[in-house]
């Protein structure tokens, strides 16, 4: 498949999620306007609101109104706050995203070494403990691990904050935030790229390039590293990939046990609030998100093995 | 061996969450405010909580939350993913494109995002959860369906099948079916360990059941108020928890290790 059209597939992605979203938040509640006012509204105070949000036009032209703010960061105004659902993000992304980031690099800096370390020590202890250890680490409740964490860290010994975020002005206190939340969040992940890294490893050191690097002198460490690991990674690019929405959801629910002010904790208020437009901002957000990060890993797993490459001559694929 | 150990711990859960259902050694809808927070004893062999109920009730009362969520919820994406899938494999052309690229965007709306739509629109509750991990798991085992049937439908077999008269419908029902069944329940262990953790962090966050059914994950939530001074309340859930992914991630293990390893990598195909 060309880039082309794997790039016309993710607009439509988009395009179909984004109105899978506008449907849900607009049209399945029946009327904006009632859920914001309430039950009791006086009927003219909703036919104002319905006039001043738009809602007496027609569905297709509010979701074509709405996807061209979306476009040029729109994404409409608070019902609660009164400001732009942008600037609400923006400020709560200045968390999610690090934190995001934060997890994705402590879950390869963990799963890459244990990995590749278990697949050359197959069936030594070595290997046993890492494949147990991996198979804690994706049954333990995240949720759970960041409790464990917060009692052990904040309450028994008092040497990190039991949750909040103190801004990044504080520079190495911000990051000391996240810390505990990123370890929670990561471990699970890790544990799962493990079991992926090692079974890649493990199949391509059956391969014959694998014998032949060995065959040529290199050692049984450098053949792994320089040739097995290599060509394993399309498929660990893809699960990291795959795995993003896990991650998205997880932080979700890891702001709210560390208490951050990131996206998850703006969505669960704007839910509890019943401000359709922060819901809908966020939701969009983070979907969003999910399918671009799911996309550029496929991406990046296809220029990562020359194999998978359908547009190369076929003289060269053979080589 | 992990076959055993997994189904064991299964049947165990299962027959755990069963015997809540008619009798737990306390009633988990009293609040016995004088037995609050008591310590581990015969009475109480893991303590009591905040409104002094007894721990070993209210873990065998989450166990049916936990349990019946996360089942329901794969019955979902099994008995409409796996069929749409094998419609997509049997019709092929633009059914089959539209299908999949439909199951590439519901893949993108994490459980968590879909049960916070529902909740914004219908408020929460475990219907909403369950729903919400289980429409999650359609494009699972539509894609995986799909994948599978794929390569049986190039097998020998199935043209001597259409050779011999049968339609498509027949063939898919009667030759596909059988083949990828068990790819589908290997991946339906999987998907069950991801649910009960789902159902998990979605009770935690007040998403999923509501008072006062009881849950594993809003235990693991109420824990956190009393860290200070009861922190043995969050250990219990936790390991709850944690125990019952390991024994269905085990016994999906042992299931995939007993599939004919023509058909094993059929998911990533």
């Amino acid at each position: 498949m060309t880039a082309l059209s794997r790039l016309f597939q993710l607009v439509v992605t988009l395009l179909a999620a984004s109105f899978l979203i506008f449907f849900a938040m607009q049209v399945l509640p029946g009327d904006p306007a009632d859920v914001l006012l309430g039950q009791n509204a006086d009927p003219e105070a909703v036919a104002a609101l319905r006039a001043e949000l738009g809602l007496d036009r027609a569905i297709p032209i509010r979701f074509v109104d709405w996807l061209g703010g979306v476009l040029t960061g729109d994404l409409g105004v608070s019902a609660t706050y009164d400001v732009p659902v942008a600037h609400l993000i923006a400020e709560r992304a200045v968390v999610s995203l690090p934190l995001a980031a934060l997890a994705v690099g402590l879950a390869i800096v963990i799963a890459l070494p244990a990995g590749v370390g278990a697949a050359i020590a197959r069936g030594r202890p070595v290997d046993r403990v890492v494949v147990a250890g991996a198979l804690v680490g994706l049954s333990v409740p995240n949720v759970w691990l960041g409790l464990i964490l917060i009692f052990v860290f904040a309450v028994a010994l008092g040497v990190a904050p039991a949750g909040g975020f103190p801004g990044w002005d504080q520079g190495f206190g911000a990051f000391g935030a996240l810390l505990m939340p990123a370890v929670a969040l990561a471990a699970p992940q890790a544990a799962i790229l493990t079991r992926l890294v090692r079974a890649a490893v493990l199949e391509a050191l059956d391969e014959d390039y694998v014998t032949l690097a060995r065959a040529k002198g290199r050692s049984r460490r450098a053949a792994v590293w320089r040739h097995a690991l290599p060509n394993a990674l399309p498929p660990i690019l893809t699960l990291i990939g795959l795995q993003f929405g896990f991650l998205v959801a997880g932080g979700v629910i890891i702001e709210t046990v560390f208490s951050l002010p990131g996206l998850g904790r703006l969505l669960f208020q704007a839910v509890a609030q019943r401000d359709l437009m922060v819901v809908q901002g966020v939701v969009l957000v983070l979907v969003s998100m999910v399918v671009i990060v799911n996309a550029a890993m496929d991406g990046l797993a296809l220029l990562s093995d020359p194999r998978q490459r359908a547009d190369r001559p076929k003289a060269a694929r053979a080589s | 061996m992990r076959l055993v150990l997994g189904a064991g711990g299964l049947g165990l859960f299962v027959a755990i969450a069963v015997t809540a259902l008619f009798w737990t050694p306390f009633a988990v809808d009293t609040i016995t405010i004088t037995d609050r927070f008591a310590a581990l004893s015969w009475t109480h062999p893991l303590g009591t909580d905040q409104y002094g109920r007894d721990i070993v009730s209210m873990l065998m009362a989450g166990a049916v939350t936990s349990l019946s969520v996360a089942a329901a919820a794969v019955v979902i994406g099994v008995g409409v993913g796996a069929p749409l899938g094998l419609l997509a494999a049997a019709s092929g052309g633009v059914f089959e494109a539209v299908l999949m690229r439909l199951s590439d965007v519901v893949f993108a709306f994490p459980a968590l995002i879909t049960a916070v739509i529902l909740t914004a629109l219908w408020g929460p509750g475990a219907i909403n959860a369950t729903v919400a991990i289980g429409v999650f798991n359609i494009p699972v085992f539509a894609r995986l369906t799909a994948a599978g049937a794929r390569k049986v439908l190039a097998l020998d077999f199935v043209d001597a099948a259409r050779l011999s008269g049968k339609s498509s419908a027949r063939i898919a029902v009667e030759h596909v079916a059988p083949n990828v069944a068990p790819i589908v329940i290997t991946q339906a262990a999987t998907q069950f360990a991801i649910a009960i953790l789902a159902e998990a962090g979605l009770s935690y966050v007040g998403l999923g059941a509501q008072p006062p059914v009881v849950s594993w994950g809003r235990m693991l939530a109420e824990s956190q108020t009393f860290m200070a001074i009861a922190p043995q309340l969050a250990v219990w859930p936790g390991i709850a928890i944690a125990l019952a992914v390991m024994a269905v991630t085990s016994l999906g293990e042992g299931l995939r290790a007993g599939i004919d390893p023509r058909l094993q990598r059929m998911g990533e195909g």
